[in-house]
């Protein structure tokens, strides 16, 4: 390699690239931006936060997620259904695609690799309550559990239940505790739980 | 140029790569270490958006450096072989020319000793005295 500096390096094919009019620096930029704050989880938790706040929201999400994500600017440029099914102390949902990896990317970001993975496709419809338990998720028995199995056309999210004792909080530090994993249906939102 | 259509062409691109060569992550998030890792990351894939290269090709090679390294025992990180992967891709592409790398690199390195600004990656052009 030219430079053991990586930085410098990286500077310098930037620098280059941009003379001879390959690339632009606006657009790395946008494409930096894209990844570090727009896409990814936060959309998806932005979504849940104020569903949770607003029970006029909340009932819009779950008629139609496509149209409801749209008031936050978030589409799915594929043109997929977004299908938000709401956890309860009755019912819990899960989300897995069995076929590939579709993925609500919209709301979601990019999908983890272990929801990729061959083990995670096949067991979540063949032995999903051993697979949430592997995610610390231990449901009573009388918790039914659903798992939706994702498409091409149909994209799934889950409206986590909201925590005990953030009934004060704003939609803005609700959106802060939600994470990735309980809008895919392996995990539930705590308060204090780390993004 | 429509925003969304670009980042979903950039996400399946990205998605698709292997486990083996997938991106550092948290909770589903890139993670980058340093601000020169996210400019490395954006440089590759605003090449590939213009056509520079196929995809696939910087797959490919960043999954060698990636065996090339582990197999030699390298401490080198993710980014860093990504880097590799990228001045290899774009000379052997013709898009830059070694010399050339080394030389800028050179100049970059001047001007940072003398700014003493490792951090400003986007002031190219910045001249600023530091102040300290």
């Amino acid at each position: 390699m030219a430079s053991e500096d990586p930085a410098v390096l990286t500077k310098a094919l930037e620098s280059l690239l941009v003379e001879k009019g390959l690339i632009t620096s606006t657009r790395i930029d946008e494409i930096v931006k894209n990844y570090e704050e727009d896409i990814g989880p936060m959309r998806g938790a932005q979504v849940v936060a104020r569903a949770w706040s607003d029970p006029a929201y909340k009932e819009r999400l779950l008629a139609d997620g496509r149209a409801a994500i749209a008031e936050f600017g978030f589409t799915d440029p594929h043109g997929a259904e977004l299908v938000v099914t709401e956890n309860t102390d009755e019912v819990h949902n899960m989300v897995v695609c069995t076929l590939c990896s579709c993925y609500p990317w919209s709301v979601l970001g990019l999908p983890p690799t272990w929801y990729k993975s061959f083990a995670y496709r096949s067991r979540a419809v063949s032995e999903p309550r051993t697979v949430l338990k592997e995610f610390d998720l231990d449901l009573p028995e009388s918790t039914e559990v659903r798992v939706w199995d994702s498409n091409s056309d149909i994209r799934y999210m889950v409206l986590p239940k909201r925590p005990a004792g953030t009934e004060a909080m704003s939609e803005e530090a609700l959106a802060e505790i939600v994470t990735r994993d309980s809008m895919i249906g392996v995990g539930e939102v705590a308060l204090g739980s780390d993004r | 140029m429509d925003p969304t259509v670009d980042t979903a062409t950039v996400e399946a691109t990205i998605a698709q790569m292997p486990q083996e060569i997938a991106l550092p992550r948290e909770n589903g998030e890139l993670l980058f270490g340093s601000p020169w890792e996210a400019r490395a990351f954006g440089l590759a894939l605003a090449l590939h958006e213009q056509g520079a290269f196929e995809w696939k090709q910087f797959s490919q090679t960043l999954s060698e450096q990636i065996a090339k390294a582990e197999g030699a025992g390298e401490s080198s990180t993710y980014y860093e072989r990504w880097l590799r992967t990228l001045h290899l891709v774009t000379t052997r592409q013709d898009l830059l020319a070694p010399q050339e790398i080394t030389d800028r690199s050179e100049q970059v390195r001047t001007e940072d000793d003398h700014t003493h600004d490792h951090d400003h990656l986007h002031d190219h052009d910045s001249h600023e005295p530091h102040h300290h």
